[in-house]
C-alpha cells in the first residue's frame, strides 16, 4: 500500500535521518511531556497516583489498540477494521452474556478467538489473495458493521455482566498509596511488555524488514506472508481487548468503536511511525496513543466542546506530522 | 517486453468490473423476476441511477486522486460542508443560485488546495492529511450546526429531482463529469502526467514532471467534484446537512467503488470508465437487494465480500499476467 511516504525514499541513510526524524520518538516524547505540564498547570490534583492511575485506565483501550495497529502499519499495512470488531465484540458478548455471570468467561474466551480469527482472515486475504490490506480490512469493516446488524435486528440486545464489566473498571483495590490498581493497567502493562519483547524478537526484525521492503525481506529469506498474516492476528487480538475494556467502561451500542480504527492509525503516526511501514517503534506508537488521550484531556480541562475537540484535533496531528516530516528532510 | 507491454490492453482490469456488471444485472435481474417485482421497470430504475449519480460524482474525484496514488479522505465532509455553503447561500431565492455554486467551487477548491500543499509541500501522508482537513472540518460542522440549515430555492432542486427520459438529471450530470474526467485523463497531457506521478513519484519527478503541481490539482479536482456532489445533495434534500457525507460514508465508499472499478490502489493504473462500472455496480447491488426485501443491513456484507472478491480477483489476474511474462 503506498501512500507516499512522508520522508522520502528508503535510501537516506539510518544517520542522516537523525534522532528526531521520521521514527523517532522524541518528537512524540516532547509533545506528550508539554501536554502533560499543561494539564498539571490546569489540573494539579491530576498528578496524585490515583488520578493518575484512572487516566491511564481511561487510555488503556486506545493504547492497546494503538499497539495492534503498529504491527500492522510497520509491516506497511492498514487495519482499518478495528473499530467495527470492537463494536462487533461488544455487541456480541451483550448478546451471549444477556445478564448471566457464569457465562463471563467463555464469552471471554470466545471474544478473543473471534478477534484473532477476524485478524487471521484480514491477513490471509491479504497476503495470499493479494488484497492491499487498505480493500480488505475495508471489506472487512462493512461485513462486520452489517453482520452485527443483521444480527441483532438493528438494535443491541443483552446485557453485560457486572463480572465481564469488571475488568474495564474494577481493580485491586486497597493498595497502599496507589489506591486502586484497575485491572486495566495491568493488562496494559503486560501487552505492553509483550509488543516490546515481540519487537526485539526475530518476528519483530523480519516486520520491519517486511515493512521497510518486502521484496529484499523476501530475498533474504524471511517468511513476509506469515509474519504480515500474525500482524494482523495481533491487531485483531489488540482489538478484542479493547473491546472488554470498552464495554467495561460504557454501555452497550453500535457507537463504542465507532472512528477508533481512524484514531488508532492517528495514535500511531503521532508516535512517529511511518504509513508505509518500516520506521517506528512500538514504545512510540502506544506513547502516541497517550499523547492523543492526554490533548482530549486538556481540552476537555479548558472547556473546549467536544464538538471544537476533533478540529484542534485535526490541527495538531497535522502539525506534528509535518513537522516530523520536515526534520526527516532536513 | 514491450512487445507484450503494447499488445496488453491499456487500461487492465477496468474491463472487469463490466463483465461482472451484466452477470450482476442478468442474475439479479431473474431472481427480482422470480420473486414477482422487476429490476428493469420504471421506478426501480430511476431510483438506483438517483442513487447512483451522488456518489458517482465523488468517486470520479476519488478516482483522480487514486490514480496519482494519493487518496482524499475529506471528501466526506467537504460534501456536508459544501451543502450546507449552497443551500445557506441560496436562502430559498432563485436569483442566488449562481453565487451559490460559485461559493461552493471557491470552497471546495480551496480545501482541495489545502489537501494538496499539505501533501506536497508538508510532506504529510495523504492519508493523514486529508483525515486531519476532514477532522478539521467535522469540528466546524458540528460546532456550527446541530441539524438542516438554508433553504434551496424549487428551481434548483430540478437538479435533484427531474429527469429526462429515464435518466435523473443528477445520473447525466454523473456520467459527464465522468466523460470529462475520462477526457481529462485520457487525452491531456495532465492526465498522462497523473499516470506517470501515480506510477512512480521519483521516475515521474525526474523525467520532468512537476509531481508537486499534479498532485495539487488532483486534490482540487477531487475536492470539486465534492463540492458538486454536495450540491447535487442539497437541491436532492431541500436544505444543507451537516452530516450527509459522513453518514452516507461517502470517503470510504467512493474508494471502494473507484477499486472496485479495477483502479489499483497504489496508483497509476485505471481509469474513470471502470469506476462508473464500479459505481453502477454498487447500485445494482442496492436496487437488488431493495426489490427482494432482504435485510438492509445484510446488503453492506454483500457489499464488502464484493469489493474484497472484485480485487482479489483482479490481483490473481494479474499475478497470472505477471507469471506468463516471466515464463516467456
Amino acid at each position: 500500500m503506498t501512500v507516499e511516504a512522508p520522508t522520502g525514499p528508503a535510501t537516506l541513510g539510518q544517520s542522516r535521518r537523525g534522532r528526531w526524524g521520521a521514527g523517532s520518538i522524541l518528537p512524540v516524547v516532547a509533545i506528550l511531556v508539554l501536554l502533560l505540564i499543561a494539564v498539571g498547570i490546569r489540573q494539579p490534583d491530576f498528578y496524585d497516583p490515583p488520578a493518575l492511575l484512572a487516566f491511564l485506565k481511561r487510555s488503556a483501550p486506545l493504547i492497546i489498540l494503538a499497539a495492534g495497529q503498529y504491527f500492522v502499519i510497520v509491516a506497511g499495512d492498514f487495519d482499518l477494521s478495528v473499530g467495527s470488531l470492537v463494536t462487533a465484540e461488544v455487541v456480541i458478548a451483550a448478546r451471549l452474556i444477556d445478564g448471566d455471570p457464569s457465562a463471563t468467561w467463555p464469552v471471554v474466551a470466545l471474544v478473543l478467538a473471534f478477534g484473532l480469527l477476524v485478524g487471521l482472515v484480514n491477513g490471509l486475504v491479504t497476503t495470499l489473495l493479494l488484497v492491499p490490506s487498505f480493500i480488505t480490512t475495508l471489506g472487512m469493516y462493512l461485513i462486520l458493521v452489517g453482520a452485527v446488524y443483521t444480527w441483532t435486528g438493528g438494535s443491541p440486545r443483552g446485557a453485560l455482566s457486572e463480572e465481564f464489566r469488571m475488568l474495564g473498571r474494577r481493580g485491586i483495590e486497597g493498595v497502599p498509596w496507589l489506591g486502586e490498581i484497575p485491572y486495566a493497567v495491568l493488562i496494559l502493562l503486560v501487552l505492553a511488555g509483550l509488543a516490546i519483547l515481540a519487537m526485539r524478537s526475530d518476528f519483530g526484525k523480519v516486520l520491519l524488514a517486511v515493512g521497510d521492503n518486502p521484496r529484499a525481506a523476501r530475498l533474504a529469506g524471511g517468511r513476509v506472508a506469515g509474519v504480515r498474516t500474525i500482524a494482523f492476528v495481533v491487531s485483531g487480538g489488540c482489538a478484542a481487548v479493547a473491546a472488554i475494556l470498552l464495554g467495561g467502561f460504557g454501555g452497550v451500542s453500535f457507537q463504542v468503536g465507532a472512528g477508533l480504527e481512524f484514531t488508532a492509525i492517528t495514535a500511531v503516526v503521532l508516535g512517529g511511525v511511518v504509513l508505509g511501514g518500516g520506521r517506528g517503534s512500538v514504545v512510540g506508537a502506544m506513547l502516541g496513543a497517550l499523547t492523543l488521550q492526554t490533548l482530549l484531556t486538556l481540552l476537555n480541562l479548558l472547556g473546549v466542546a467536544g464538538a471544537l475537540a476533533s478540529a484542534v484535533q485535526g490541527l495538531i496531528i497535522l502539525a506534528a506530522v509535518a513537522i516530523g516530516g520536515l526534520r526527516a528532510r532536513t | 517486453m514491450t512487445t507484450l507491454t503494447a499488445r496488453r490492453p491499456r487500461i487492465d482490469s477496468t474491463n472487469g468490473v463490466w463483465l461482472a456488471l451484466g452477470m450482476t444485472l442478468i442474475v439479479g435481474g431473474i431472481l427480482v423476476a422470480t420473486d414477482g417485482g422487476s429490476l428493469f421497470g420504471q421506478n426501480s430504475t430511476v431510483s438506483l441511477l438517483q442513487r447512483a449519480a451522488g456518489l458517482g460524482i465523488v468517486a470520479v474525484g476519488q478516482t483522480f486522486a487514486i490514480l496519482a496514488g494519493s487518496l482524499d479522505l475529506s471528501v466526506a465532509y467537504v460534501i456536508s460542508l459544501t451543502s450546507l455553503i449552497a443551500a445557506e447561500t441560496m436562502a430559498g431565492s432563485d436569483g442566488r443560485v449562481l453565487p451559490a455554486i460559485l461559493a461552493v467551487v471557491a470552497v471546495s477548491g480551496a480545501i482541495g488546495l489545502v489537501n494538496g500543499l499539505l501533501i506536497t509541500k508538508l510532506r504529510i501522508n495523504a492519508f493523514i492529511a486529508t483525515l486531519g482537513v476532514g477532522l478539521l472540518i467535522k469540528g466546524y460542522l458540528e460546532q456550527g450546526y446541530a441539524g438542516p440549515a438554508g433553504s434551496v430555492p424549487v428551481s434548483f432542486q430540478h437538479l435533484g429531482y427531474d429527469r429526462v427520459g429515464p435518466a435523473p438529471v443528477a445520473f447525466l450530470l454523473f456520467i459527464g463529469v465522468a466523460a470529462v474526467a475520462w477526457l481529462v485523463i485520457n487525452r491531456s497531457r495532465f492526465g498522462h502526467h497523473l499516470i506517470a506521478t501515480g506510477g512512480d513519484l521519483d521516475v515521474a519527478r525526474l523525467s520532468g514532471v512537476r509531481t508537486d503541481w499534479v498532485l495539487i490539482r488532483t486534490h482540487i479536482i477531487c475536492s470539486l467534484c465534492a463540492g458538486i456532489a454536495g450540491l447535487y445533495l442539497a437541491s436532492r434534500l431541500g436544505a444543507g446537512a451537516p452530516r450527509v457525507g459522513a453518514e452516507g460514508g461517502y470517503d470510504l465508499e467512493s474508494i471502494a467503488a473507484v477499486v472496485l472499478g479495477g483502479t489499483v490502489l497504489a496508483g497509476g493504473k485505471g481509469g474513470v470508465a471502470g469506476t462508473v462500472g464500479g459505481v453502477l455496480l454498487l447500485a445494482v447491488i442496492d436496487g437488488i437487494f431493495n426489490q427482494l426485501a432482504v435485510d438492509p443491513f445484510f446488503k453492506q456484507v454483500v457489499r464488502g465480500v464484493v469489493i474484497v472478491a472484485a480485487v482479489a480477483i483482479y490481483a490473481l489476474r494479474l499475478r497470472r499476467k505477471v507469471v506468463r511474462k516471466a515464463a516467456a
